[in-house]
């Protein structure tokens, strides 16, 4: 009955996106992995920390008892202790104890560093090129031919039929580094280079993180956001991004001002003549949550005063004040708010 | 040889005009003089560099807050973190190795006076130069610019393409003309080491200071000469049309870092290691015992200084080299942690069965060996390539190289400053204002650099103007802000003791800390001859041997 397939598909879409407008953000912590690569690092770092924790505790306590036994009394005539010059068998012992610990520690790391690093992706792998701009991500997929900007939407992967993510990682113009600390520790994307890591998030939720390599004057709103979705809205999401870019009648006005400024030098909206690609595709802003690469909600106000003021959102931003009156702004606007 | 004073008595001269002064200081080839010279332009550049600090904290105290732009806070951090290396951290360790080697090991002067002269006006027009950005940073464009691409200036954002103007320019002269200069210091003290020991001072004799001087001046040999090529190859880039490091004609963005930090990661064993040369000086004196291991302490530091130069590519593991690449630097990285534990547990084995004395230099000693036992587990949390993953760029990283640069080497800086005030002045500090200055800088280092660490595990990456809220990291930015206001409570205190000290302590005498090494066997200040007579040494302790001629120093 396809009529009944399209109408659970229209629900849910509108669920997910009620699920996602409920759901906060995860926040990052690396203590508390969700994901393969993050769950191996954890191990690992435990293991260090207690390695490192027990050195402390000796090496502090040797120090403090030294403090507190060995100063000289307040009272008593000078008179120089022992003098001691040192002695090798001490000396030894202090020197082949941590080399065995170095040991222990590198054959430790060395495993875990092969075990993430040098993962092959499986068949049922989702694949998605990631690029670095200054300042948002651009993310492809290149198997489902979708090309979207800023907010980044992977199936969840259960340990039953496993469908991780595996990153191609790109720059277009300066080092990024692609961080969402509850999923895998960071990648730099880096320009003339080809980097990749991946995911398999166990829950579905929205994980929050930023780039994490300096990249010039707006590094710090170049945030980053990963939707992990249930397979079907995975697929939801994949069928609706598939979707020519909406056409209305109502808001040809505005069509036409993006059209005939500058907005189509970098912007693309899939099927006009907006080809550009050194901003964010615009062929679906609206199914996205925020604008400007996570700097505000996309709401109406933000939007508005993004075109019409970038500074007042994201100083250094690259996107120029488009100088509209109110009138083109309203009507570009609109125009904006029906691509779905 | 005695105890006293040995210096010739000075002519009773009319006091000269302030002109001639001045001259004398800019004209000086006396390695006392340049030594303080060096160290009072890194006060400077200390000050400035802690306002940029500052600035920065105020900024970070909330999120979005609005104290300064993104392009003021990012010329902010850069200016910090290149001023506190090459223009406070470089300068006072040189400048304390000029004052202290010649008098310890028996010399009146460094090897080439004038090559010292020379080298410290280097560093200073360095400086100098990097500072001028801020008036002519956009050059033709108008108005002035400090650099804005970070202190490791990565490529390619110093490309012409993404740093418009001069801005980056005189960050690449800065460090260029400054670089000559520690080239020129770094020669002196090799030469001066080898060549001006006085009779009887073999190599297995020196005082530790002396040797870790000599294996900080080899390494700057060797390390700065990578950093100064690369600067060449970057000026080449941007004026004459290059493209090392131009990705968007093929140039390699990584080159720039395998360049940088070949010169980035040993530069932090240049810095650290005069910082164990002081401790190695202060603590036995004030556990009134001979440093434990020293045959030990030389190895260990010999080792570091080799080792070091094979660890850089930590500071890379994010970059997508290969496994095999990544667990090699996680081996020699954790390696450097074994020579650099015997010299921890050596120290405490100086203060076994020692009588402690706990003067201001020794507190800032005892503070160093707890903060800079904490800097290397970090340290080794870091070389542990998957905890690097989460770790590196974040403000764990941040918090790790401050407990080392502040923690470690800035708490030994304040020991030896206190140590040696005595002998350069002439006079004593106030040890209760040295105590006061002491517990605000603890308070304050630790408010602010424990607390840092969190964030960073929270996911709070570096380098970032303003900061999301929600994320639990606004507690940990407020508490690390508090922290610096009792730092620089501290610094007032530290330069208000100083300057009162100077003008007005008591007379320290020749040797107000009862110790071993050549220095204190000569006036305070000492002459500019140094020694009125060649000293002739016959262990490791001279003036041990001549206080207690029945227990002579051991001499192996």
């Amino acid at each position: 009955m396809p009529g009944g397939k399209t109408l659970s598909c229209v629900l849910a879409l509108f669920f997910a996106r009620a699920a996602f407008a409920s759901d906060s953000p995860k926040i990052p912590n690396i203590f508390r992995p969700e994901s393969t690569p993050a769950d191996q690092i954890y191990t690992i770092s435990n293991f260090t920390l207690i390695i490192s924790g027990l050195i402390f505790a000796v090496v502090f306590s040797l120090l403090v008892y030294a403090i507190l036994k060995f100063r000289r009394p307040v009272s008593t005539d000078d008179f120089e202790p022992a003098q001691v010059y040192g002695s090798n068998q001490i000396e030894l012992a202090w020197t082949v104890i941590p080399v065995l610990i170095v040991l222990v520690l590198f054959l430790a790391t060395a495993r875990v560093t092969q075990s993430v690093q040098d993962a092959r992706p499986p068949a049922a792998a989702v694949e998605v090129t990631a690029t670095g701009h200054q300042f948002w991500w651009e993310f492809r997929y290149p198997a489902l031919g979708i090309v979207t900007a800023n907010e980044l939407h992977i199936p969840v992967s259960e340990t039953t039929s496993p469908s991780p993510t595996f990153l191609t990682l790109l720059s277009a113009d300066t080092d990024h580094s692609f961080w969402i600390p509850l999923l895998a520790g960071k990648t730099d994307l880096i320009p003339n280079r080809k980097n990749s890591m991946w995911m398999d998030p166990h829950k579905t939720g929205l994980y929050v993180g930023q780039c994490a390599q300096y990249c010039g004057t707006q590094h710090a709103k170049m945030l980053l956001r990963v939707y992990v979705d249930s397979r079907e809205d995975f697929e939801a999401w994949v069928a609706q991004q598939k979707r020519p870019a909406a056409s209305s009648e109502s808001v040809v006005a505005g069509r036409r001002i993006f059209e005939e400024t500058a907005c189509v030098n970098c912007h693309a909206v899939a099927g006009t003549i907006a080809e550009g690609r050194f901003g964010p595709d615009l062929t679906h802003l609206m199914s996205r949550q925020t604008i400007a690469s996570g700097a505000a909600d996309n709401t109406h106000e933000n939007l508005k005063l993004w075109v019409k003021e970038p500074e007042a959102i994201k100083p250094g931003s690259l996107m120029p004040a488009m100088n509209l009156n109110e009138h083109d702004l309203d009507a570009l606007v609109s125009y904006l708010e029906t691509l779905r | 040889m005695s105890t006293d004073s040995i210096a010739l008595n000075a002519v009773n001269a009319a006091p000269r005009p302030w002109s001639a002064v001045v001259h004398s200081w800019v004209t000086t080839v006396d390695h006392k003089r340049i030594g303080i010279l060096y160290i009072l332009l890194a006060l400077v550049f200390l000050v400035i560099g802690g306002i940029e600090a500052t600035i920065m904290r105020i900024q970070l105290i909330v999120p979005h807050n609005h104290f300064v732009s993104p392009q003021f806070f990012n010329q902010m951090f850069t200016m910090h973190g290149t001023t506190m290396i090459f223009f406070v951290a470089m300068p006072i360790v040189f400048g304390f190795g000029n004052y202290l080697v010649p008098l310890m090991i028996g010399a009146r002067d460094m090897a080439f006076p004038r090559v010292n002269a020379w080298s410290f006006w280097l560093t200073a027009f360095g400086g100098a130069l990097l500072y001028l950005s801020f008036i002519g940073g956009y050059g033709l464009y108008g108005a002035g610019a400090a650099p804005d691409v970070g202190w490791f200036a990565y490529a390619p954002l110093t490309s012409p393409t993404f740093s418009v103007g001069h801005s980056t320019d005189f960050w690449t002269l800065g460090l260029l003309v400054s670089g000559i200069g520690s080239i020129g210091a770094a020669v002196n003290f090799v030469a001066t080491i080898i060549c001006m020991r006085c009779p009887g001072m073999t190599l297995g004799r020196m005082p530790l200071l002396a040797w870790m001087n000599l294996v900080m001046g080899a390494m700057v040999l060797l390390v700065i000469s990578p950093l100064t090529a690369a600067q060449i190859m970057l000026a080449i880039d941007r004026f004459l049309g290059g493209h090392f490091f131009d990705t968007q004609a093929g140039g390699s963005a990584v080159l720039w870092m395998h360049f940088f930090w070949i010169f980035g990661h040993p530069e932090v064993y240049v810095l650290v290691i005069p910082a164990f040369a002081f401790i190695s000086e202060i603590v036995p004196v004030f556990s009134r015992k001979p440093i434990f291991g020293y045959p030990v302490m030389v190895a260990a530091t010999v080792g570091i200084g080799f080792v070091s130069f094979g660890v850089w590519a930590h500071h890379m593991f994010t970059v997508g080299m290969n496994s095999y690449a990544n667990s090699f630097f996680a081996l020699t990285t954790m390696v450097v942690g074994v020579p650099t534990g015997i010299k921890i547990f050596n120290w405490i084995g100086t203060m076994w069965g020692g009588r402690l004395q706990f003067k201001t230099p020794m507190l800032f000693c005892i503070a160093f060996l707890f903060q800079f036992l904490i800097a290397g587990l970090t340290g080794i949390m870091l070389a542990c390539v998957p905890f690097n993953w989460q770790l590196s760029g974040s403000y764990f990283v941040v918090a790790h190289f401050h407990y080392v640069i502040v923690g470690a080497i800035l708490f030994a800086l304040f020991g030896a400053f206190y140590y040696w005030f005595p002998k350069m002045s002439g006079r004593m500090y106030n040890e209760s204002f040295g105590k006061l200055h002491f517990w605000l800088f603890v308070i304050g280092f630790h408010l602010t650099f424990d607390f840092m660490h969190i964030p960073g595990l929270l996911g709070m990456p570096r380098r970032i103007y303003t900061y999301e809220p929600g994320r639990g990291w606004e507690i940990w930015n407020l508490i690390c802000t508090i922290g610096v206001f009792f730092q620089a409570a501290g610094i007032l205190v530290f330069v208000a003791n100083l300057a009162r000290s100077l003008l007005s302590g008591k007379l320290a005498g020749s040797d107000p800390w009862d110790a071993w090494t050549l220095e204190w066997s000569t006036s305070s200040p000492p002459p500019e001859y140094n020694f009125a007579q060649t000293p002739t040494v016959a262990s490791r302790r001279p003036l041990w041997d001549l206080k207690h001629p029945e227990d002579p120093d051991l001499d192996l």
